[in-house]
């Protein structure tokens, strides 16, 4: 058979036809399948490819007081950022920006280190820039491609060391929150709240960040617009109003001896709301915001007055004559007392009790008192032999009872819990020993084993005010504040406690001076006696209108300041006075004590009363 | 004018056809060098390219001004020749862009090129010397082993660089080239058939009935096999068998992984299945319209790889989408049946052994080529002629499409 004749090379040619239409017409239906198809699939694909998710950052809820006044809110910040580029070309746009943006060497040298370990993402270079810095760079825009300039809403907080404590402060979320369940909805470089209400009710004031599509290479790196599209809106955090005055904490502020450390606590009496919760000395949390400066918080952290510890639910100090009146409450409660009845033992300065004698503070003696007479004058010796009625360990339970083991309650994300002893075992644990009957004489007189916060002083003025109950501090307004505890007394003992209150108020009384033009003060004064240095100063204020029950309990702690009523009460007394004028409509005034109309020499017409 | 140019061209069509092809091709890599990130490399392609084109078509004419008996001349020579530089390649090659670890390259002066390009002419031209002079067509296997061992030794050499994709276009002339020769398609499946088996070893028991198709087949032919010829296709089909164990071992772990990765490119989609799937993606979101000239999004946002050189077809499937590819198809089927009509009004055996040579190779290319940006055949470095970057590449086609048209001429 010839090869080469033409039907042979024809019949070839026809199978080399169909080899050609096999082949081709393979490809052809792959490029149909894929191409027409499936192209919505691979077109879905590619924009996936193409288009990755940024997100934007909600605003913040704004933190409100009870008045309307704004505590925390937005303002606009410049975050200036880098697109992703190669290291050297980072490097000079870096030191191009070096001027306006006042970069130091090192600090450039940690963003180089940044841009190496994260090189597909925008480097953040100032998340918080001047505006002048950032009208300078917008002028020069075409010196400076890559560089991007994006308006975010940036934490203020007006303020300032006013509210530090209360409010605490906003930065970016830590590898180790995200880790924490509560925030695994969150994702890095989200702004959260660290401390104070901005950490209590950060869930309500963060909103939902949106989202916006860059489009970006294959290594990752964004190309498209950096502004892009907003796919999803972010949703703005809830405003959150708080039952904190902001004037009154200003006012605090102002009144609180300059350079002591130490706590201001003010409830309202009708609902244990907190108008005030004070700590000195303060800091400017405004600092926090965009990430604070590393040597500003060195400062901060190693300064031995401690500014960034919140004492007034943190700090815990001995109550001391302040706890009197728990003393006296339980005492009734029980029936062990009654309100006229006198202690056996008049008081001649001292007490004997086994074989020691147990001083009263004063040398001189009361004398024989009844309960409102020993509260006013916080006579020792009456103390002392009431406690013995009670007996140490229903003190204890009673005390417990009372929640002096626990904390409060607020609405905070710190809070220290109060320390008293539950039984025995206290004392054989921290000291070795057991305890005689004779640890509750110095417990009745809020000395020994126990140490509590400034807020629960506070709670407890406030609940002998309310007539027993004692409801958990709020800090957000209108929320519900379940009753933590309550004391069952009788009107007359209820009466009997507050008169005792009031005549440490009167002429004679150590709060006299403390006294207030337009409204009547109850109070007590602590001196805790401080192992370490000088003793602390407290003082327990409630105060209202003259014939009416208190609408505000403050509790004042200034740590060595040796003084209750010449140094804590004062703070007290100003800021209950500051806050009832203001409710009341009567005009604020800086001379507000007796004491400063003394000092101004302004007739004071109440203290010939 | 138009005489000059037809005696120039010596098939209008066929020029017309590759000439359209080039220019196709530049536009593209004109387009792939539009990246968002542009690389001086990839930007400028498309000019170099143009110029080869240029220096492709003096080539072009320089081969049509020899006459076709030379051709037949330096059949013996030029493949002597194409095996030292193979072998040489081995010793002093050097890799390139795309092929970086391929010793496939040989550089002499300023000037590159892959000495397979010129073997594949070589081999076909002495597979047309030899087979041409036959006037009938081979008959028994036997007469196939000389010219298998023609194309085995190039192939081999090509083997050890390690260039697979050339590997295949030899394997392509073999084939096309014995069909042309009159082979018995039966024959060639038995020629084809240790191959087959070798690929169906990765499943035992789609080989073993595989085995059992063999035997049968060589059964019903047992008239027309001498018994050694029987037993060698046994024995050939076992060692395939046999050696695909070592084999699979003795790939690189590249070839390896694109071969698994052909299968499933979801094993390895951030390693070896990414150009796969990126290839598909671009051509995907194509769709039957396509994105736009040099607006393809996989393309211009570098998750194509290659896309000025292997994979120049996934941007014409993104860019100009079915229809583009569709287009292309047709363009490239033109010029093959253009070869095929060549091929059946040869002058002489030679010619048209010659022609269907260059036809396997072409075939090979676009097949392998185009099917590896789709899926359809595992990615291997083999470039689109006349459409991928790649100067010698395309000054050797033209070539080649010069030495088919030369062989076409009375002498």
């Amino acid at each position: 058979m010839n090869h080469d004749h033409p039907h042979e090379r024809r019949r070839r040619g026809r199978i080399g036809d169909g080899v050609i239409l096999a082949v081709l017409g393979l490809l052809g239906l792959a490029f149909f399948r894929v191409q027409v198809l499936g192209s919505d699939q691979w077109a879905l694909q590619a924009e996936s490819n193409r288009f990755r998710p940024l997100p934007v950052p909600a605003p913040r809820g704004t933190i409100y007081d009870r008045t309307g006044e704004i505590l925390a809110e937005n303002v606009p910040g410049y975050e200036v950022t880098v697109l992703p580029a190669p290291l050297d070309s980072m490097r000079a746009t870096l030191d191009r920006l070096r001027p306006y943006l006042d970069l130091s060497d090192q600090r450039i040298e940690s963003l180089m280190g940044t841009a190496r370990r994260y090189f597909r993402q925008p480097l953040l270079v100032d998340s918080d820039a001047r505006f002048e810095a950032v009208s300078a760079l917008e002028e020069r825009r075409p010196l400076f491609p890559g560089v991007f300039i994006e308006m975010r809403p940036k934490r203020h907080y007006p303020a300032r060391g006013a509210t530090a404590h209360v409010l605490g402060y906003v930065g970016e979320i830590t590898g180790e929150e995200l880790e924490r369940e509560e925030y695994t909805e969150y994702e890095p470089r989200m702004i959260v709240g660290k401390e104070g209400v901005e950490r209590q009710y950060e869930s309500a004031l963060q909103g939902t960040q949106g989202l916006r599509n860059v489009e970006v290479d294959a290594v990752g790196r964004i190309v498209g617009s950096f502004r892009g599209d907003l796919d999803t809106p972010a949703e703005p955090g809830a405003d959150v109003t708080l039952n904190l005055d902001l004037a009154l904490m200003q006012w605090i502020h102002r009144v609180f001896p300059d350079s002591m450390k130490g706590a201001v606590v003010a409830l309202d009496v009708d609902d244990g709301g907190v108008l005030a919760l004070y700590s000195s000395p303060t800091f400017d949390p405004n600092a926090f915001v965009g990430g604070i400066e590393p040597g500003e918080w060195r400062a901060l952290n190693g300064d031995p007055a401690q500014p960034l510890y919140n004492r007034p639910v943190l700090g815990v100090y001995p109550p001391a004559s302040t706890f009197k009146l728990v003393t006296a409450a339980i005492g009734l409660e029980l029936g062990l007392v009654t309100p006229e009845e006198h202690m056996p033992q008049r008081c001649t300065g001292a007490y004997r009790f086994g074989n020691r004698v147990y001083r009263c503070w004063d040398r001189a003696g009361h004398g024989s008192l009844d309960l409102a007479g020993a509260l006013a004058n916080s006579c020792d010796v009456y103390f002392y032999q009431l406690g013995l009625r009670i007996g140490l360990q229903r003190l204890l339970d009673e005390a417990g009872r009372l929640g002096f083991r626990d904390s409060c309650g607020i609405d905070h994300p710190s809070e220290s819990s109060g320390i008293f002893p539950a039984d025995d075992s206290f004392w054989e644990r921290r000291w070795g020993y057991t305890p005689t009957e004779g640890e509750v004489l110095s417990l009745a007189i809020g000395q020994g084993a126990n140490s509590q916060t400034p807020l629960r002083v506070a709670q407890l003025y406030a609940a002998v005010a309310r007539g027993g109950d004692a409801p958990a501090p709020r800090l957000l307004r209108r929320a519900e504040a379940p009753v933590s505890w309550r004391l069952d007394l009788t009107p007359e003992s209820l009466e009997a406690l507050m008169d005792g209150l009031a005549a440490v108020m009167a002429p004679g009384g150590t709060g006299y001076l403390s006294t207030l033009e337009h409204f009547q003060t109850w109070g007590k004064s602590g001196t805790g006696q401080n192992p370490l240095g000088l003793d602390h100063a407290l003082f327990a204020l409630l105060a209202g209108p003259p014939g009416q029950r208190p609408e505000i309990a403050v509790v004042a702690v200034v740590e060595h300041g040796e003084s209750g009523s010449q140094v804590a009460a004062p703070v007290a007394a100003k800021a209950a006075d500051y806050y009832l004028r203001r409710k009341h409509g009567i005009a604020t005034d800086s001379i507000q004590t007796l004491r400063d109309h003394y000092r101004v020499g302004r007739p004071a017409p109440w203290a010939a009363r | 004018m138009t005489d000059l140019f037809r005696r120039w061209a010596g098939d209008t069509q066929l020029v017309l056809g590759l000439a359209v092809l080039t220019l196709f091709g530049v536009a593209m890599i004109y387009s792939a060098g539009v990246l968002n990130d542009p690389s001086p490399v990839v930007q400028g392609a498309w000019v170099r390219q143009l110029a080869w084109f240029l220096i492709a078509l003096v080539g072009f004419s320089a081969v049509r001004t020899v006459k076709p008996r030379w051709l037949e001349w330096v059949a013996v020579p030029g493949y002597v020749l194409a095996l030292v530089l193979l072998a040489a390649t081995l010793v002093v090659g050097t890799g390139a862009g795309t092929a970086a670890g391929v010793q496939s390259f040989l550089q002499i002066g300023p000037l590159r090129f892959q000495p397979a390009e010129v073997a594949k002419i070589a081999t076909v031209l002495v597979l047309a010397r030899m087979l041409g002079v036959h006037e009938t067509a081979p008959a028994s296997l036997r007469e196939l082993v000389a010219p298998s061992a023609l194309v085995v030794l190039p192939l081999g050499l090509v083997v050890l660089q390690p260039d697979l994709g050339s590997a295949l276009a030899f394997v392509g002339i073999l084939f096309a080239v014995l069909f042309w020769a009159g082979t018995p398609l039966w024959m060639l499946a038995l020629l084809a058939s240790p191959g087959l088996g070798l690929i169906l070893t990765f499943d035992t028991r789609l080989w073993s009935v595989y085995m059992l198709v063999v035997v049968g087949l060589l059964y019903l032919l047992r008239y027309r096999l001498y018994l050694v010829e029987s037993v060698a296709v046994v024995l050939a089909n076992l060692a395939a068998g046999t050696i695909a164990l070592p084999l699979w071992s003795s790939l690189a772990d590249y070839q390896r992984n694109r071969i698994l990765v052909f299968l499933d490119p979801s094993v390895d989609p951030r390693g070896a299945g990414y150009q796969l799937i990126q290839s598909k993606v671009a051509i995907g979101s194509g769709g039957v319209f396509g994105k736009g000239f040099t607006a393809g999004s996989q393309k211009r946002l570098d998750f194509l790889p290659e896309q000025h050189t292997d994979f120049i077809f996934s941007v014409i499937g993104e860019e100009l989408g079915f229809v583009g590819t569709m287009l292309a198809l047709l363009a490239f089927a033109f010029v093959l049946r253009r070869l095929v009509r060549m091929a059946e009004n040869a002058p002489d055996p030679f010619a048209g052994l010659v022609i269907f040579g260059i036809f396997g190779t072409w075939l090979v290319h676009i097949f392998v080529n185009v099917g590896m940006t789709v899926g359809l055949v595992p990615i291997t470095g083999i470039p689109l002629p006349f459409v991928s970057y790649g100067g010698s590449f395309l000054l050797m086609s033209w070539i080649a499409a010069a030495v088919a048209i030369t062989a076409m001429e009375e002498d």
